[in-house]
């Protein structure tokens, strides 16, 4: 079998994801043996053309060249894999999608006509069919190396679907929730992190997006029930992964809440 | 010559004797493990010694609570149960199993698994896990050890350990091993531990002491370092006192009778959807129980062309678990919700001939939104809540 080609390709993004792939240290040139890396800018400027036979996507959808491009990658892409929250949810960017973008485009530019952006930051998934979503802001870099190892072997990737609490168990990280230490989203957020902030005494802020099945309700009122404000508990999940099915809507109570305020400051 | 004392006998030690008898443990080779406060909480840790324990340390714990004060007492066990389970000691997190490459002619060459080839670990000495842990032992025993094909790793951490049990006179709010039968005494039980000991601190600072029910051979081996005396009835009847006094401050309370039948008759119960509507299917009652013991075993490649199979827990609360040919069987949090419950207090009586529960209440607390197993119980049942409800 011939050495597989490797494309990176980056839409509305920070880049931190693109970074986590050359964050591979100790299995960078491993990597670079077993594939050939055909298209990733952020490394090298040399370019190969398509077909590809993994293209790795950062970033999400905001304009309408967005959403051309990523048609052609698709069409020369025999695997797409999304990388990251802005890939699989809209990233932090996505925040305009609850605010209205167009009023702040009349704030910020002088001449918001020339501007050619959607409404909204979308996900790669809502423009063409993707084969696997690694969420994450950014993605772990071991899991983006499990995907392209199983690949290249031929099997289906091990990665969790569950939540960050049971990361913590495992690394034997006491409760910060529990012992009121501090508000945490690791019950509806998905590992992959290694629960890294609730190991050094902060709680999970959600940066890799929701579970298979968040009950955000629930762990909702039970912040409440700690002395969190409503608004307060809503801007947990505004962040990140603000647009995922799960933390869109408390994020968007919060966004709602922001608006009234502003309608309120304006109107006085 | 001094007394000492051999198996069957019941001793007692000052606090001085507890540190000589956790220092002959370290001289006879024991990695000594113990409960430690850590991270705000009691955690299984090292032991060096008495200074390590959580001396006036003091757990107040309810549905979805945890905190740990500082009272300032001179007790060493004035506490009721380590946050964590000591589970983790002999069913690690997340353990591999083997690894193998394939060579260019095809066949394939096992490799030794780098941390259990290099050298043997230490066996394990536990001082002061409870009661409940113990019985959970118990529990894991005929799960790992019991079985057709018992798990090695299992068997060998477990075979080798030794066990000192420390009663408990200071249950908490989420505790009911006298529900089940496994505490605050530890009396008969599956397995026998090394040593049980009952601390005894209500009188002067001088009369501080602990009685020590030597069990096994072992146990009187390591005790032979250790300056002790014979126990006294007077010493006995404080034992009884300090037991009887635990076992009526419970926080909480199971009925036991007729619950595999109820449980099972009750699949449809609408509770089930009510619990779900609160249950966050994180996984959290299932890390922190001593007795859930699932474990995913997958195998993966590495770019080296190295194959690796490792053992990881799982919990029935995640939808992959339940995942057979094209979807999950479990699709719903009240299905896995159940499936938890009626495993731990039903069919875990079909499959293993006891009961996967112990009451020691870590699945209450540990709960982010305090999801009470007795109180969900208790609903089934259709009776009233469960009396003393410890809660803070």
């Amino acid at each position: 079998m011939s050495v597989p080609t490797l494309a990176v390709w980056k839409f509305a993004s920070c880049d931190g994801c693109q970074l986590s792939i050359l964050d591979c240290e100790d299995e960078l040139l491993s990597l670079a043996g077993a594939v050939r890396i055909a298209h990733f800018t952020e490394m090298t400027r040399a370019v190969e053309p398509g077909p590809y036979d993994i293209s790795l996507v950062e970033g999400s959808v905001t304009t309408p060249a967005d959403a051309e491009r990523i048609g052609q990658i698709r069409a020369q892409s025999r695997l797409l894999v999304t990388i990251g929250a802005c890939a699989t949810a809209g990233g932090v960017q996505a925040l305009r999608n609850m605010a209205g973008a167009g009023e702040y485009a009349g704030l910020v530019y002088a001449h918001p006509e020339y501007l050619s952006s959607l409404e909204g930051s979308f996900p790669i998934s809502a423009y063409v069919q993707v084969d696997l979503e690694l969420q994450g802001c950014p993605v772990s870099s071991s899991q983006v190396l499990e995907v392209l190892t199983a690949v290249l072997a031929g099997r289906r990737p091990v990665i969790p679907l569950h939540s960050v609490c049971q990361e913590c168990k495992r690394q034997g990280t006491t409760c910060l929730l529990v012992r009121g230490a501090n508000p945490c989203l690791g019950p509806v957020t998905r590992a992959g992190c290694g629960a890294l902030c609730p190991a050094v005494g902060r709680g999970c802020y959600g940066c890799f997006g929701p579970t298979e099945s968040p009950n955000v309700v629930s762990l909702a009122r039970r912040l409440r029930a700690d002395g969190m404000s409503p608004l307060a508990v809503s801007r947990l999940f505004q962040t990140f992964n603000a647009g995922a099915p799960g933390f869109d809507g408390e994020a968007a109570e919060a966004a709602a809440a922001a608006r009234a305020a502003r309608a309120g400051r304006e109107g006085s | 010559m001094a007394w000492s004392p051999r198996a069957g006998d019941l001793a007692v030690v000052d606090v001085a004797g507890l540190d000589a008898l956790i220092m002959a443990l370290a001289d006879a080779s024991y990695d000594v493990r113990g409960p430690v406060v850590r991270s705000g909480a009691i955690e299984p840790g090292p032991l060096g010694g008495v200074v390590d324990l959580p001396r006036g340390m003091r757990d107040e714990q309810a549905p979805g609570r945890y905190d740990l004060s500082d009272t300032a007492g001179g007790a060493f066990f004035d506490w009721s149960s380590s946050a964590r389970s000591w589970k983790a000691e002999l069913f690690p997190p997340e353990e591999e199993l083997w690894r193998a490459r394939q060579e260019p002619g095809g066949n394939v060459t096992f490799l030794s698994t780098p941390k259990a080839s290099r050298r043997e670990p230490l066996p394990l000495a536990i001082l002061g896990l409870r009661p409940c842990d113990f019985a959970a032992l118990g529990v894991t025993d005929r799960v790992f050890a019991g079985a057709a094909v018992p798990d090695p790793r299992y068997r060998r951490r477990r075979d080798t350990a030794f066990m000192a049990v420390v009663e408990c006179g200071s249950p908490g709010g989420t505790c009911f091993c006298s529900s089940m039968g496994t505490g605050p005494g530890c009396e008969g039980t599956d397995a026998a531990p090394d040593l049980v000991l009952t601390e005894i601190a209500s009188g002067t600072v001088a009369d501080h002491r602990f009685l020590v029910r030597v069990v096994s051979d072992r146990g009187a081996e390591v005790m032979a370092a250790v300056p002790t005396r014979k126990a006294t009835e007077a010493d006995r009847s404080e034992r009884e006192a300090i037991l009887s006094r635990a076992a009526a401050r419970m926080g909480r309370r199971l009925v036991t009778e007729g619950l595999p039948e109820l449980l099972l008759a009750n699949l449809d119960h609408e509770r089930w959807s009510e619990v779900a509507r609160r249950c966050l299917a994180c996984g959290n009652c299932t890390s922190a129980c001593p007795t859930c013991f699932c474990a995913d075993v997958r195998d993966t490649t590495e770019l080296s062309g190295q194959v690796v199979r490792r053992r990881r827990w799982a919990s029935c609360f995640d939808r992959e678990h339940s995942y057979l040919h094209g979807g999950a069987v479990r699709a719903s949090t009240s299905s896995r919700y159940r499936q938890w419950m009626t495993h731990k207090l039903a069919t875990w009586w079909d499959q293993f001939g006891q009961s996967g529960c112990v009451g020691c209440g870590r699945c209450i607390t540990w709960c982010p939104v305090g999801i009470d197993i007795t109180e969900e119980a208790a609903a089934l049942r259709g009776a009233a809540l469960p009396a003393g409800g410890g809660a803070a």
